[in-house]
């Protein structure tokens, strides 16, 4: 039992922090360099994804075991997948759209985005890939910690991008060119992390 | 012919559009897997431009989003299975990146700004020519990032044994793929005389 919640604390610390899905994995960067201007658009994204995440995280590990591994169908994974959260998208934005209508007015516009978030089909892939990840709770906690981790790295990006706002930056590194070489010094303190 | 010289410098999809940054930065560490991811791709931009260009007409305008991603995952799927069955090493250190080309922004967005408005010919030329812009693009941050990080080119050795015993390993690790990117995106600003990016 011990070790068992040992190793569910490795896959929270890893998704947070020494496998971060941003600065180690390279998953989601478009949202992640494109909606990181302001702190509070960045944590909002950050809840949506963190959301739909979670649920796809259940479903699909859900579905693979129970329908595409006994039919023997999973060389269809990467279809099935990307169908399930595409769908899973539309309908929570429906759903929050009819019975909490104020969570809408927050992440409503960062919904539909979610689909093409590569971190979304990239976890739910990484689950069924990797065989580390074998029950239910692992996977979920999997899905669940690596959103985190993205919430985590989007919302400190938009930290510092506020503060360059107002900085001397090079003419020809204005723009996306200094946010990345900023992602790149986040990136080594987090990899230093891992060490 | 416009159509297939656009995508390679002036709308280039990665140095200058900004799309797909993920698989840009994942997979240039060494300059072979920048290749082969450039190339899948391409193939499945050519054949989902080519697909959703003829049933364009067919394709309700409410569903077409969905309708698109279906048709990309089976190409991808495809081009997945023949990965693995003729280049294993290739798709080992590919990975998980190969079936996340369904969700690149590149192929979605060329297939609603291009293929569902235009003829299959002219949808074929524009997959193949963003496509090459798009292995282009990778192929020359992974060359930096190669000769810098490991001191070889294509697995070819570039520069001096002492150097290849001690390379700028950060330039192969995350942090240097965002460094790398940075730094070559400023260098385009300064040939284009610092017009910035919007």
């Amino acid at each position: 039992m011990n070790n068992y919640l040992m190793g569910l604390l490795t896959i929270i610390l890893g998704g947070l922090f020494t496998q971060n899905f941003i600065f180690s994995r390279f998953m989601g960067i478009c949202p992640f360099l494109g909606v990181s201007n302001k702190t509070s658009t960045a944590f909002g994204m950050g809840m949506a994804v963190t959301f739909v995440m979670t649920l796809a995280g259940t479903v699909t590990y859900l579905v693979y075991q129970y329908l595409l591994l006994p039919l023997s169908l999973t060389y269809l994974k990467t279809i099935v997948f990307i169908f399930i959260i595409a769908s899973l998208v539309q309908f929570v934005e429906m759903a929050l759209q009819k019975y909490i209508p104020s969570l809408y007015a927050a992440l409503g516009i960062y919904l539909p985005l979610i689909t093409t978030n590569c971190a979304v089909l990239g976890a739910v892939l990484l689950v069924v890939d990797t065989y580390a990840y074998q029950t239910l709770a692992e996977a979920i906690i999997f899905n669940f910690s690596a959103a985190l981790g993205f919430t985590l790295a989007i919302v400190l990006m938009a930290g510092v991008r506020e503060r360059m706002e107002n900085a001397p930056i090079p003419e020809f590194l204005k723009g996306f060119p200094i946010v990345l070489i900023s992602a790149a010094l986040i990136a080594m303190s987090f990899s230093g992390l891992s060490f | 012919m416009k159509n297939f010289t656009k995508g390679l410098l002036k709308e280039n999809p990665v140095l200058v559009l900004l799309l797909g940054m993920c698989p840009s930065l994942a997979t240039t560490t060494s300059v072979i897997n920048a290749l082969g991811m450039g190339l899948s791709a391409m193939a499945v931009l050519v054949c989902s431009n080519a697909v959703i260009s003829a049933l364009r007409k067919v394709i309700p305008s409410k569903v077409r989003i969905a309708a698109y991603i279906v048709i990309i995952a089976a190409f991808v799927t495809i081009v997945e299975m023949l990965l693995k069955a003729y280049v294993f090493s290739l798709s080992k250190s590919l990975g998980v990146f190969i079936p996340l080309i369904v969700v690149n922004c590149i192929i979605l967005a060329r297939a609603e700004a291009f293929a569902s408005k235009n003829s299959v010919w002219q949808s074929v030329l524009d997959g193949l020519g963003m496509g090459l812009g798009f292995t282009l693009a990778l192929v020359i941050i992974a060359t930096f990032r190669e000769i810098l990080g490991a001191g070889t080119w294509c697995g070819i050795p570039v520069t001096t044994m002492g150097y290849r015993q001690n390379p700028a390993l950060i330039f192969i690790l995350p942090a240097g793929g965002f460094l790398s990117l940075g730094l070559i995106l400023g260098a385009i600003n300064l040939i284009k005389g610092g017009k910035r990016h919007e």
